[in-house]
């Protein structure tokens, strides 16, 4: 066990942790919009920033990377972060200046509106985040999606912008996504994943006794086969079974 | 063939013979050829294979010696050829005058004038190359010998005692080179400046096997090429730095990271690689002793933020080459999460002198904080562009004045950015600041890997900003937001201003951004992205205003900003501009009488002022 002190309190942590985990385990807010419990901190967002002191000395880190140390000193709400913080949110705000999650969490932390000029304000859902990808790599295993291009060209997309061969329309990315940029849609025997710029269907498995839609082809198929099952195990619904 | 060496004796057992040998040639002339990347690009190939021809065709193969060298640093005057005996310096030979250079200089022993360098401001001309201003107030322990030696022929760097501290290294102990190394005060070439033998420490201290030692050659600031010349023109030097490294850290497994636009240095570092294999330098028991270590060299792509330690070795990986955290050293989770110490080239470089020399001897040379010498790509406005070696410590206007022979074309000096797109722009009122690490950092630029770009009073400093905010956000790799977003809106915002489209505003907004950039960006290229910005706004303020308040460009440089006219007075009408001009902007209005300009039709291209030999085209 070490100590470390958040905002003047004295907290108990483990060797290991991140300061972003300790804080909330102590119910410390702290924003975030990359980060995931179920996931590698990524670092990306930089919402989560702190200050932290030592040697005399303090400094901006990133709290969901950086790990805890005995005696460690972090203010999660200084002037410094708070800066810092707001102008991040000003420059989200400005790559997504009409998607809801955003102007919401910006106006929580008193941003109302960016300072950038409006000719220039675009109208993007996607922040880049990662979780998508990271989620379709880190917990699906299957790596449909990844980040292309390289700085303000930037983008999510599945291989050449074409539908995936790969993916299992299982919906983690959709699920996964914090600003709804990638869009899931069940219609009768279809599912429809759309993303910023491709769009995947799949054909729905029906149960063999509800009659009803429940789940893709692919996924199931795929699950089947990485637990081995057998090839009737998923004809019917969890409803029925 | 080349024999294995097994020991430090045979190293210079070796040594001996090959001095024995070149003693026999020594009746010989040699005519030595520069063929560092800047004289490729003025035409040394061509030159080298003339004197070949040359020498074959007057029979003089048995008297006459060709040597191909690596950078002089002297590129302003390429293609540099130095004539012995006698040491005599030509520049700016050219093909046609190679027949003459053998006739009159090699077989006759003359000196011809017009090849010999011109000081611009005096007009001396200079026989040798130590005499050579360019060159006499430099101090080029690390550079020198790029001049002396044939990159391809490992023999060369044996003859000047070459890998003589590596024999040395290996009769200490580990722990004794990372003291003297410390003890030295060397710190990272690259630009961050950390002490390199607190570096090596860390990763020989770290948990983990294997450990990895990586040489990184991944320059890629505009207009900085020492890293590309110190591996080109002498590649067993970096070598040698990196196998005495991983010795002294415990490491089997090395890599050399070079970019794959720098062809040359891949070829010769490859050659250098199997030559120094063959004479057991590499390879399995290390001049017979019980270290093994092996080099790999891996080309990287050629994005920027390669550079950067994390993310070259995703890059060495296979993986995207994007930055990771830091916050656990690479030191201790490098390359594969093992230990790895990453060090620049021209920081290897370094070790085989301090091992050879001792760590006092280095200690002498710089300032306090910062010791040794320092390589500069000296670019711009200036008289003698090239590289040049000087000690720490050395102001700027020393280097700029004494080696650069001051501002071209007898213009005002503006400022100086240096660290590339990473550092700032530093103005003439500091120009006798002393050049090192913290002096630079604290002027709110950085070292960086050494560019040195002058500029003059032509040169606009919110044009400036943004050409380098515009390379950053191209080489931005976009992970985090106020990278990605960050760059991008200042580069917004500098083009505004530049395009009279700025708001009083705008300053203050700048500086918001940038100070978020430096502190909450994930990687280096974040964290320095705004200094050019930040550093331009400190220095330059009223620049900024005239832009902003008088949507006025006071360099003249701004295009939306600015209208060229004729000066009448100056104007004899000889139509010179009328022709240069590509919209038909301007009218001949009869002889000796000045042309008309239409500012409706014209681009602002500047091309009747540079053809203008009377100076009747201002700008305002």
């Amino acid at each position: 066990m070490i100590t470390i002190n958040i905002n003047g309190q004295e907290l108990e942590a483990k060797e290991g942790q991140t300061i972003l985990e300790v804080a909330r385990e102590n119910g410390i807010d702290i924003p975030t919009l990359c980060y995931h419990e179920n996931l590698a901190p990524y670092g990306a967002c930089r919402l989560c920033v702190v200050e932290i002191f030592k040697n005399g000395r303090s400094r901006i880190v990133a709290s969901c990377l950086y790990p805890v140390e005995e005696g460690l000193k972090v203010v999660t709400n200084s002037p410094r972060v708070i800066n810092n913080r707001k102008m991040i949110m000003e420059l989200l705000l400005a790559r997504c200046s009409q998607n809801r999650v955003i102007k919401r969490l910006a106006s929580e932390m008193g941003v109302e509106q960016s300072s950038f000029k409006s000719e220039y304000l675009e109208n993007n859902d996607c922040i880049l985040c990662g979780l998508c990808v990271r989620a379709c790599e880190e917990v699906v295993g299957i790596s449909a999606i990844s980040l292309v291009n390289r700085g303000v060209n930037r983008e999510v997309a599945p291989p050449f912008f074409e539908p995936s061969v790969s993916c299992i329309g299982c919906g983690s990315c959709s699920y996964v996504c914090p600003t709804g940029a990638i869009k899931l849609v069940n219609e009768e025997d279809t599912r429809v994943i759309q993303g910023p710029n491709w769009k995947t269907e799949f054909k729905l498995k029906k149960c063999k006794v509800c009659g009803n839609y429940w789940a893709p082809q692919t996924q199931l198929e795929y699950i089947r086969k990485k637990l081995n099952l057998p090839l009737d195990f998923f004809d019917t619904c969890p409803n029925c079974r | 063939m080349l024999q294995k060496l097994k020991s430090k004796q045979d190293l210079e057992n070796l040594r001996k013979e090959i001095l024995v040998t070149r003693e026999k040639e020594k009746g010989k002339s040699l005519i030595t050829v520069c063929n560092g990347t800047g004289c490729h690009a003025s035409g040394c190939v061509e030159v080298t294979e003339a004197f070949r021809q040359e020498i074959a065709n007057q029979r003089l193969a048995d008297k006459v010696g060709i040597k191909t060298t690596g950078c002089h640093g002297f590129c302003e005057r390429g293609p540099i050829v130095v004539i012995q005996p006698g040491d005599i310096f030509y520049q700016w030979v050219k093909v046609e005058d190679v027949a003459q250079i053998v006739k009159e200089t090699v077989i006759q022993g003359g000196v011809i004038n017009r090849l010999l360098y011109a000081d611009p401001n005096s007009g001396k001309n200079y026989l040798h190359p130590s005499e050579v201003p360019f060159y006499q107030r430099q101090k080029r322990i690390v550079f020198g010998n790029n001049g002396e030696l044939d990159p391809n022929n490992i023999e060369d760097y044996v003859a000047l005692g070459g890998y003589s501290a590596l024999a040395r290294a290996l009769e200490m102990s580990p722990e004794q080179i990372i003291e003297e190394i410390k003890k030295s005060g060397l710190r990272g070439r690259g630009g961050g400046g950390f002490p390199t033998g607190a570096k090596w420490e860390s990763c020989r201290n770290a948990p983990g096997k294997p450990k990895y030692v990586i040489a990184n050659c991944d320059e890629g600031d505009p207009g900085v090429y020492a890293n590309r010349s110190l591996l080109e023109g002498n590649p067993h030097s970096v070598l040698e730095g990196l196998i005495i490294c991983a010795y002294a850290i415990g490491s089997h497994e090395g890599y050399i990271y070079v970019r794959n636009e720098y062809p040359l240095a891949v070829e010769n570092a490859t050659i250098a690689i199997k030559q120094a294999e063959q004479l057991g330098f590499l390879g399995e028991s290390i001049l017979g002793s019980s270290f093994d270590f092996a080099i790999r060299i891996n080309r990287g792509g050629g994005a920027f933020v390669c550079g950067e330690s994390s993310a070259l070795m995703a890059s060495l990986e296979g993986k995207v080459g994007e930055p990771r955290a830091k916050y656990i050293h690479t030191a201790e989770k490098g390359l594969w999460d093992r230990p790895s110490n990453l060090n620049n080239v021209e920081t290897l470089a370094n070790v085989p002198l301090i091992i050879n020399n001792g760590a006092g001897w280095f200690r002498a040379i710089g300032t306090e904080g910062s010791k040794g010498t320092k390589i500069f790509s000296l670019v711009g406005k200036v008289n003698n562009t090239g590289l040049v070696e000087v000690p720490m410590g050395m102001t700027l206007r020393e280097v700029i004045y004494d080696i650069g022979g001051g501002i071209r074309d007898g213009k005002k000096f503006k400022g100086v950015q240096t660290g590339g797109p990473s550092g700032g722009v530093i103005p003439e009122s500091m120009l006798d600041m002393p050049v090192d690490f913290d002096e630079l950092t604290k002027a709110g630029s950085m070292m960086g890997s050494g560019g040195m770009i002058v500029m003059d009073e032509d040169t606009c400093m919110v044009d400036t900003a943004k050409y380098f905010l515009t390379f950053l956000e191209e080489e931005s790799c976009g992970k985090c937001v106020p990278c990605r977003e960050g760059i991008k809106r200042m580069r917004q915002i500098l083009t505004d201003i530049t395009e009279g489209k700025g708001e009083e505003k705008d300053i203050e907004l700048l500086e918001r951004i940038g100070q978020t950039l430096k502190d909450s960006s994930l990687c280096a290229l974040g964290t320095t992205a705004s200094n050019p910005v930040l550093s331009t706004i400190r220095y330059f303020r009223d620049e900024y205003e005239a832009h902003i308040k008088e949507k006025r460009c006071p360099a003249g440089v701004c295009k939306t900003l600015i209208q060229y006219y004729i000066i009448e007075e100056k104007c004899v009408g000889c139509r010179l501009c009328e022709k240069a001009c590509p919209t038909e902007a301007i009218t001949f209005m009869g002889k000796k009488k000045p042309v008309a300009l239409e500012q409706s039709k014209c681009i602002k291209c500047g091309a009747c002022k540079d053809v203008c030999k009377l100076e009747a085209v201002g700008v305002k």
